[in-house]
């Protein structure tokens, strides 16, 4: 097996095919023509940009370079994170509690991956470092994003009945409890339904790139395995710690419920 | 008298007291004003004066500056939920967050047992707890939270329109109980439309949302 390489003349090619997209768009009137053409170029560029910054990293090998291209994932990625939320809380929080949980756990977990599993030398040796870091805080941050979403609409919606509950003296982690188990529900089951269905909906993207890259299947497989753990386990840290910020920015030290922190609904 | 605010002084020789000086609501002079166990201090505004938030700030619902004492004990002295144990606030659209009511009583026997009386008092049955609450009736969802919130015995009732909604003869049963509470020497502050049961219940008024008169002044002010 080996592995091909393509040219720039391929991806003229594979891009021909975004010609039906824009065609469909336009047959039904769908106004998507400009936003397909933007969301192609930008994951070119972005892409294009990342592939290089990565080659320089991964040249130097070195530590700061390294945490420098992490802090700069995070970065992006709460950001998009944080503008998709309907509701979020106000002020520089909602930012660190939409990405903070994420990139704990998701530094602990590509930790104990990097020094404990695969045993990388250094051990912040960037090729194996910065893919596993992404993939698992993209996962995480998906799931903390769900937490976030849901115990603010929920907390919104039950207003009334959280309130009742905090009058009659309960604690603002009881009276909030039900909304914060189906907020924690719908940040794990995402990965719980990825990791039921892996394999047989679609081969996983890093499996996939694996085989292409020309490794063994059985051995891509059991990367595979190993990532889908170690997001799994990111996931559940980073999920609960969403959910007790949440509430406890959404509650104050004396049990109330405050709403007011939440930003105005974006729609 | 405090030029800036409301005084007032109901039963002070009663053993429960609570105090309240200088509350704070958006839109009012700070509130300062005192009641005594067994008195029931009737609250008198129009709609969106300020009453149901002079409640919640008292039960420490919402953030609210001045000083609220049961006791001599201020509520920032102690935890939010031993406050609202004491200082219970019972809202005019009550909700709840269980199937049927029991499931929202606490589990203790004695409060399982004062929950029956306090339904049987309030005209409704024992069986009625056990229902699927979306089944009852918007008058029967309002009793049942009037009883859950009496079950624990506050000292402290904050009522905000506590008969609202309900028919005569419930209504009847709920002023009832109001007063048995009363005679057992609870502090019930009371807001509600109806004047009759105010005029019945409260031996004192507080007035709020109305602008005092502007001061009458041998000196002009200088531009």
């Amino acid at each position: 097996m080996s592995y091909v390489q393509l040219s720039t003349f391929d991806l003229v090619l594979a891009s021909l095919l975004l010609l039906i997209n824009g065609a469909i768009s336009f047959g039904y009137r769908l106004n998507l023509e400009k936003g397909i053409a933007i969301a192609a170029v930008r994951m070119v560029l972005q892409l294009a940009l990342i592939a290089l910054l990565l080659k320089v990293v991964f040249a130097t090998d070195a530590f700061w370079p390294t945490l420098l291209f992490a802090l700069l994932m995070l970065a992006a990625t709460v950001y998009e994170v944080a503008s998709h939320q309907s509701r979020r809380i106000a002020g520089w929080m909602g930012y660190a509690l939409a990405g903070g949980p994420p990139f704990v756990a998701g530094l602990v977990t590509t930790l104990f991956a990097v020094v404990a599993i695969i045993g990388a030398d250094p051990w912040y040796a960037p090729r194996f470092f910065l893919p596993i870091l992404g993939m698992i805080v993209g996962n995480a941050l998906a799931g903390a994003g769900l937490v976030l979403d849901t115990l603010a609409d929920g907390a919104s919606r039950d207003r009334q009945a959280i309130e009742a509950r905090l009058a009659l003296g309960q604690s603002r982690f009881v009276a909030l409890q039900d909304v914060m188990r189906r907020a924690v529900r719908a940040g794990m089951l995402p990965i719980l339904s990825t990791m039921s269905t892996a394999g047989i909906v679609a081969i996983p993207g890093m499996m996939t790139g694996q085989i292409l890259a020309g490794a063994d299947p059985a051995e891509a497989a059991k990367y595979q395995v190993m990532i889908l753990f170690l997001i799994a386990g990111a996931t559940g840290l980073a999920v609960l710690a969403a959910a007790f910020g949440s509430v406890m920015l959404l509650t104050d030290e004396r049990h109330r419920l405050r709403l007011d922190r939440l930003e105005a609904s974006k729609g | 008298m405090l030029a800036s605010g409301v005084q007032l002084d109901v039963g002070s020789r009663t053993r429960a007291i609570l105090r309240a000086e200088h509350i704070k609501i958006e839109g009012l002079s700070p509130l300062s004003f005192q009641v005594g166990g067994g008195e029931c201090l009737a609250l008198e505004a129009p709609s969106g004066a300020g009453k149901t938030r002079l409640l919640r700030a008292l039960a420490d619902l919402d953030p609210s500056t001045g000083r609220v004492f049961v006791d001599g004990a201020e509520r920032s002295e102690m935890p939010a939920t031993a406050w609202r144990a004491m200082v219970r606030y019972v809202s005019a659209e009550p909700a709840w967050w269980t199937g049927t009511a029991r499931d929202a009583l606490p589990a203790k026997k004695d409060q399982q047992t004062r929950a029956v009386r306090i339904v049987s008092a309030l005209g409704l049955t024992p069986a009625d707890l056990d229902k699927d609450l979306a089944t009852l009736s918007t008058g029967q969802r309002h009793r049942l939270a009037l009883a859950r919130s009496l079950v624990d015995d506050p000292r402290v009732l904050l009522l905000d329109e506590p008969t609202t909604g309900l028919d005569p003869a419930s209504a009847a049963l709920v002023e009832e109980l109001i007063r048995y509470r009363l005679l057992s020497g609870s502090i019930v502050i009371l807001a509600s439309h109806d004047a009759a049961l105010r005029q019945r219940l409260a031996r004192a008024r507080l007035q709020i949302g109305k602008r005092p008169p502007p001061q009458q002044s041998a000196f002009r002010a200088q531009p």
